[in-house]
């Protein structure tokens, strides 16, 4: 995660093994609204902006409903920590770890993302 | 206790609800620290909750049912031996042989072997696909069957269990019978009007009830699976699986053959101690034991509280268990049944005050003594009031007890706060928890959430019909002690929706951010808020934005942000990920023209179409990158958004009307289209729905409905507080014999008042029902303007009939929004592989990777219901 000032000609890049993969403008990510990204691989991303500019990049795949729709969820903060609600059944997964908050047996998994 | 060694061993036989509670028992009294406890459970699993067994086809996974929690097991020592029950018993030498050949000697033996169900001796009752209901095996083997061979099913037994039995069967979608040899439902718990409001309610959902007959033999085909059962009367069922539930027996054999006393009809005999009569060394608790009072307790409460008795004997406590209520307050098949104290009335000079309501099934009787003492009743169809009428039992309530059976808005009727009840009143019946603990534990032991006191008292625990109760105690505790009740929406702001509201109107604060920095929380001030606020002020902006200078299109600027999903993509997000299209159908009127586009859009794109309870139709599978083409067709058709997406107003269904119906007496569909058009796109604190119709026979089912209207001969009726659903309410009437002007007017008011005054996610019916003064006040407000603002409210709703765009048009001329309308941001014109489909019944449905590791809590499940 880092701090992305405010720039429009930034990208967005996403951190694979192989190096960064730039995904979209900026300008693209809506603060408090995610979008999904398709990696070379076939897995999808959910990339999340949030209001002082910070990005969060988890697996878009909701592991309780399967659908890949994390990205459509409502972001917010709970005790100081970012999280995104699954818009399926509500629950809710930190951003910055992919531990879901409702329970504490899941975690989805994170991305290394950086605007440059 | 005659402890030999260093280290004497407990060992316990039987690892279900109670022996778990009893090791629980022994942990708090400190006697795992000092014993050697050793358990031998013969399911495959560790103790879990069987009252909840059913719950599985809601959705709960057996882990989910477990009790189990295996830290707690381990930081005891205690030694827990799953798949291996215990086979003998040598009393003589105090050992325990367990079927994998281990031996324990113990000092002290508990036996809590629970029950198996009884099955009667009928010709082919071991045959394929007879089932017994009350272990999760027999659950996961009764749905593997319906699944594969079943389609017809059919249970024996009417009781308690036959009636959860049924409920499983009929979760599985399989067609149920019940076959039941007394002549009404339950007729443990309740009596002949108990009886014939639950058979009523029960069979209107489908479901076949034989009451007053025997099953004589259960029929096998060639295969030696059955096909059918012969009952009594002559008649022969054909089904394709049988469910014994007949009733329960201890499990005591082990007992018998080690030479403990059982009783004449089973049951491990045991004092008041919970220790055998035949050995001071064995204790018997649970659904195996004979208690003292000559009962075997088939309930978990009672069960609980022998395993406290047993612990504090073994510990030297002073503890007894000379005999329990039989209190049961159920959810079968959605039905409430409850029953409490004397319902059957044996108490010698005692009365009833019933009420009745069978078409409705709704049933309610109370018995009182002479000296107006309640001594118990019977809840069938509402249980309301089973947490506070239970708790007064024994006692003379406050009020008279008509008042307590007649439902809340049927003049008379009075509600009796928990905050009467006296201390030692038993709030929770499983746990046995006083009201006194409960005060207690928000008093002395600082609790002040009802999830805090329900860990520090044990309340609530098990079957949660006291949890209600338990809240009012709590809020009304913490309030006494001048602690502030946090009503707030949400971690992020300390007022209610309606206080949100009135900042909202009064400062015209027209965006989210501006309200969360100034009005928040302290500490969630600057930040992100959550995903409770953002939608429920969104709704505020969008209802109030001609007036507070917001842009009334929901999807401008941070308004984005700020919708759920559903809102956030115009179209509402099925289980795969694909969306579903609802163009608006005012009044259900179409024209042939209208609907051969929809057909066409439907059969170009590939959707699932189908018809909905509305009056519209609905086309399903729609990928996130279509929605724009299928609007792009449909507005150009003429048609705008259903918003069947939206907190707002979906349908106002109609009647055909005088037009062509020869009772009709006024135009219903003209009146059902014009509602529609002026509400259409109104955000509001929960979905909106209404119907007009044509004269009172009522087809549109106006009743039903957020705002009804029904036509008289002399104009309209408006019904106010209807609701489906989950809690059906029929509305109530607010005026009658109105004028077409006078009728928008009322609606108009009654409508911005309660989008003013209500809580998000409250529908009409909830708010009219908390409301303080109820109809009479809002009739006061919006009929006789009580407090001056109706004509405020006239122009906000001017305001926003003046204002109305269609968004979805909005939309597709904005190429800045259409970009949102993509799966991948980085490849727009992949679709999202997940989303799939598979055909059915010439059409297509979802085709979903089952990845299941559970739900979320079948309660939260309900979209628009759920509350954190
Ligand atoms: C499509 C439809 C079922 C059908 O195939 O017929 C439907 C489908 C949904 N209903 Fe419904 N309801 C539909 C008619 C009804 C009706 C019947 C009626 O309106 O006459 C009712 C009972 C009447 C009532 O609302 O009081 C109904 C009571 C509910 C409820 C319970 C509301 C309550 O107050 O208890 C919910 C949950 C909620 O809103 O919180 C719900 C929620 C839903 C949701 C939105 C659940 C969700 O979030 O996925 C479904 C989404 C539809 C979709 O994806 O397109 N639906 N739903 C019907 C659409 C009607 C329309 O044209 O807009
Ligand atoms: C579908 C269903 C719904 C119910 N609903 C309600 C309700 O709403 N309210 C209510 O109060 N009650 C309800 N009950 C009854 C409640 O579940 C029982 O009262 C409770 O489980 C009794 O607990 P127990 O520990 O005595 O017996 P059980 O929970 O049956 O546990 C006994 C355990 O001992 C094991 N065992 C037996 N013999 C041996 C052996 N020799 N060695 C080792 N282990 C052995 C058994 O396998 C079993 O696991 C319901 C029951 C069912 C089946
Ligand atoms: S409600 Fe009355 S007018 Fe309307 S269709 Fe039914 S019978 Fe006819
Ligand atoms: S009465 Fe069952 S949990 Fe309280």
């Amino acid at each position: 995660m880092t701090l992305a000032p405010e720039t429009t000609d930034l990208k967005v890049q996403l951190r694979l093994t192989d190096g960064w993969l730039t995904v979209c403008d900026l300008s693209a990510l809506l603060p408090g609204r995610g979008v999904a990204a398709l990696l070379p691989d076939g897995e999808q991303v959910a990339l999340f902006r949030d209001r002082a500019g910070t990005l969060y990049a988890i697996d878009n795949r909701d592991p309780f409903g399967g659908a890949a729709v994390l990205s459509r969820g409502l972001t917010g903060s709970h005790q100081g920590r970012p999280f995104v609600a699954s818009p399926l059944l509500k629950q809710r997964f930190d951003l910055e770890t992919g531990q879901c908050l409702d329970d504490e047996t899941v975690r989805v998994r994170t991305y290394e993302v950086r605007a440059s | 206790m005659t402890a030999t060694g260093a280290n004497p061993t407990i060992v316990l036989v039987g690892h279900g609800m109670v022996g778990q509670r009893f090791l629980e028992a022994l942990a708090e009294r400190g006697l795992t620290a000092t014993h050697r406890v050793v358990v031998l459970c013969e399911e495959p699993r560790p103790a879990y909750d069987r009252v909840a067994l059913t719950s599985y086809f809601s959705g709960r996974t057996p882990e989910d049912l477990s009790m189990t929690d295996m830290a707690f097991i381990e930081s005891h020592g205690i030694e827990l031996y799953i798949g291996d029950p215990a086979e003998t018993v040598d009393r003589e030498a105090r050992k325990v042989t367990a079927r994998s050949g281990q031996v324990f000697d113990y000092d002290v033996l508990v036996l809590a072997t629970g029950s198996y169900p009884f099955v009667p001796p009928v010709p082919n009752k071991d045959a394929e696909g007879c089932f017994v209901y009350r272990t999760i095996e027999d659950l996961l083997a009764i749905e593997e069957y319906a699944k594969s061979r079943a389609r017809v099913g059919a249970v024996v037994g009417g009781g308690l269990l036959g009636l959860e039995a049924a409920g499983a069967l009929k979760g599985l979608g399989i067609e149920s019978h019940i076959v039941e040899f007394a002549p009404r439902l339950m007729p443990v718990q309740v009596d002949e009007g108990g009886g014939a409001a639950l058979l009523r309610t029960i069979e209107e959902m489908g479901l076949s009830v034989h009451t007053g007959v025997g099953t004589q033999e259960i029929v096998v085909g060639e295969d030696g699976a059955v096909t059918g059962m012969k009952l009594s009367d002559g008649s022969e069922l054909a089904t394709d699986m049988v469910v014994f539930s007949a009733g329960v027996r201890p499990r005591d054999q082990l007992a018998r053959d080690c030479g403990l006393t059982v009783g004449e009809r089973g049951g491990i005999t045991v004092d008041e101690q919970c220790r055998t009569v035949s050995d001071p060394h064995v204790f018997a608790i649970g659904e195996c034991a004979l208690a003292s009072d000559g009962r075997v307790y088939g309930l978990v409460a009672p069960g609980y509280e022998q395993a406290e008795t047993a612990a504090a004997t073994i510990a030297e406590d002073e503890a007894e268990f000379t005999g329990a209520d039989l209190s049961t307050k159920l959810k079968l098949l959605g039905v409430d049944v409850a029953s409490f104290g004397d319902a059957h009335g044996t108490t010698e000079d005692c009365l009833d005050v019933v009420y009745s309501d069978s078409r409705s099934g709704l049933y309610k009787k109370l018995v009182i003594g002479r000296d107006g003492t309640l001594l118990g009743g019977i809840l069938v169809g509402d249980a309301e009031a089973y947490g506070t009428l239970k708790a007064f039992t024994g006692s003379v309530p406050p009020v008279s007890p008509e008042s307590l059976v007649l439902p809340a808005g049927a003049g008379e009727s009075a509600q009796l706060g928990p905050t009467a009840l006296p201390d030692d009143a038993i709030i929770c019946s499983c746990n046995n928890v006083r009201k006194g603990t409960i005060r207690e534990a928000v008093t002395e032991h600082k609790c002040t959430t009802v999830p805090e006191v329900k860990k520090c008292t044990k309340a609530g625990t098990t079957c949660g019909s006291c949890v209600k109760v338990l809240g009012q105690l709590v809020n009304a505790e913490l309030e006494a002690g001048g602690v502030v009740v946090d009503k707030g929406l949400c971690g992020c702001f300390s007022q209610t929706r309606e206080e949100l509201y009135e900042i909202v109107l009064a400062l015209r604060v027209n965006t989210y951010q501006d309200l969360l920095d100034r009005y928040g929380r302290e500490e969630a001030r600057g930040g992100d808020g959550c995903e409770i606020c953002k939608p429920a002020v969104g709704s505020i902006i969008a209802s109030l934005a001609p007036t507070i200078g917001a842009d009334v299109y929901v999807l401008d600027g941070e308004q984005a942000a700020l919708q759920d999903t559903n809102d956030h993509f115009l179209a509402n997000l099925q289980k795969n990920g694909s969306y579903s299209v609802v163009p608006r159908i005012p009044g259900g009127e179409i024209t042939p023209e209208g609907l051969i586009v929809i057909g066409e859009i439907a059969r170009d794109f590939g959707l699932y179409t189908k018809i909905t309870g509305g009056q519209r139709i609905d086309m399903f599978g729609a990928r996130v990158e279509q929605l724009p083409l299928i609007w792009t067709r449909l507005v150009d058709a003429g048609f705008e958004s259903g918003h069947a997406y939206g907190k707002s107003l979906r349908t106002v269904k109609s009647c055909v009307g005088q037009t062509w119906c020869r009772y009709g007496v006024q135009d219903s569909v003209r009146m059902a289209i014009d509602l529609e058009l002026r509400y259409r796109g109104l955000r509001s604190p929960h979905k909106l729905k209404s119907a007009v119709s044509g004269c009172a026979r009522e087809c549109a089912e106006a009743q039903s409905k957020d705002f009804g209207v029904i036509a008289t001969t002399n104009g309209w009726n408006l019904y106010v507080g209807g609701n489906g659903g989950a809690t059906p309410r029929h509305a109530d009437l607010l005026a009658q014999d109105l004028s077409d002007a006078e009728l928008i007017r009322l609606i108009d008011r009654f409508l911005m008042f309660y989008i003013r005054t209500a809580d998000r996610l409250e529908r009409t019916s909830t708010w009219l029902e908390r409301l303080p003064g109820g109809l009479d006040h809002v009739r006061d407000v919006v009929v006789e303007d009580s407090l001056g603002i109706c004509e405020e409210l006239e122009s906000l709703m001017a305001a926003h009939v003046s204002h109305y765009r269609d968004e979805w048009a909005d939309t597709i001329n904005d190429p800045e929004k259409l970009a949102r309308f993509v799966s991948f941001v980085n490849a727009p014109d992949t679709p999202d592989p997940v989303v799939g489909f598979v055909p059915e019944r010439d059409q297509i449905k979802p085709d979903l990777p089952l990845l299941s590791i559970g739900l979320r809590p079948a309660e939260d499940v309900l979209e628009g219901t759920a509350q954190r």
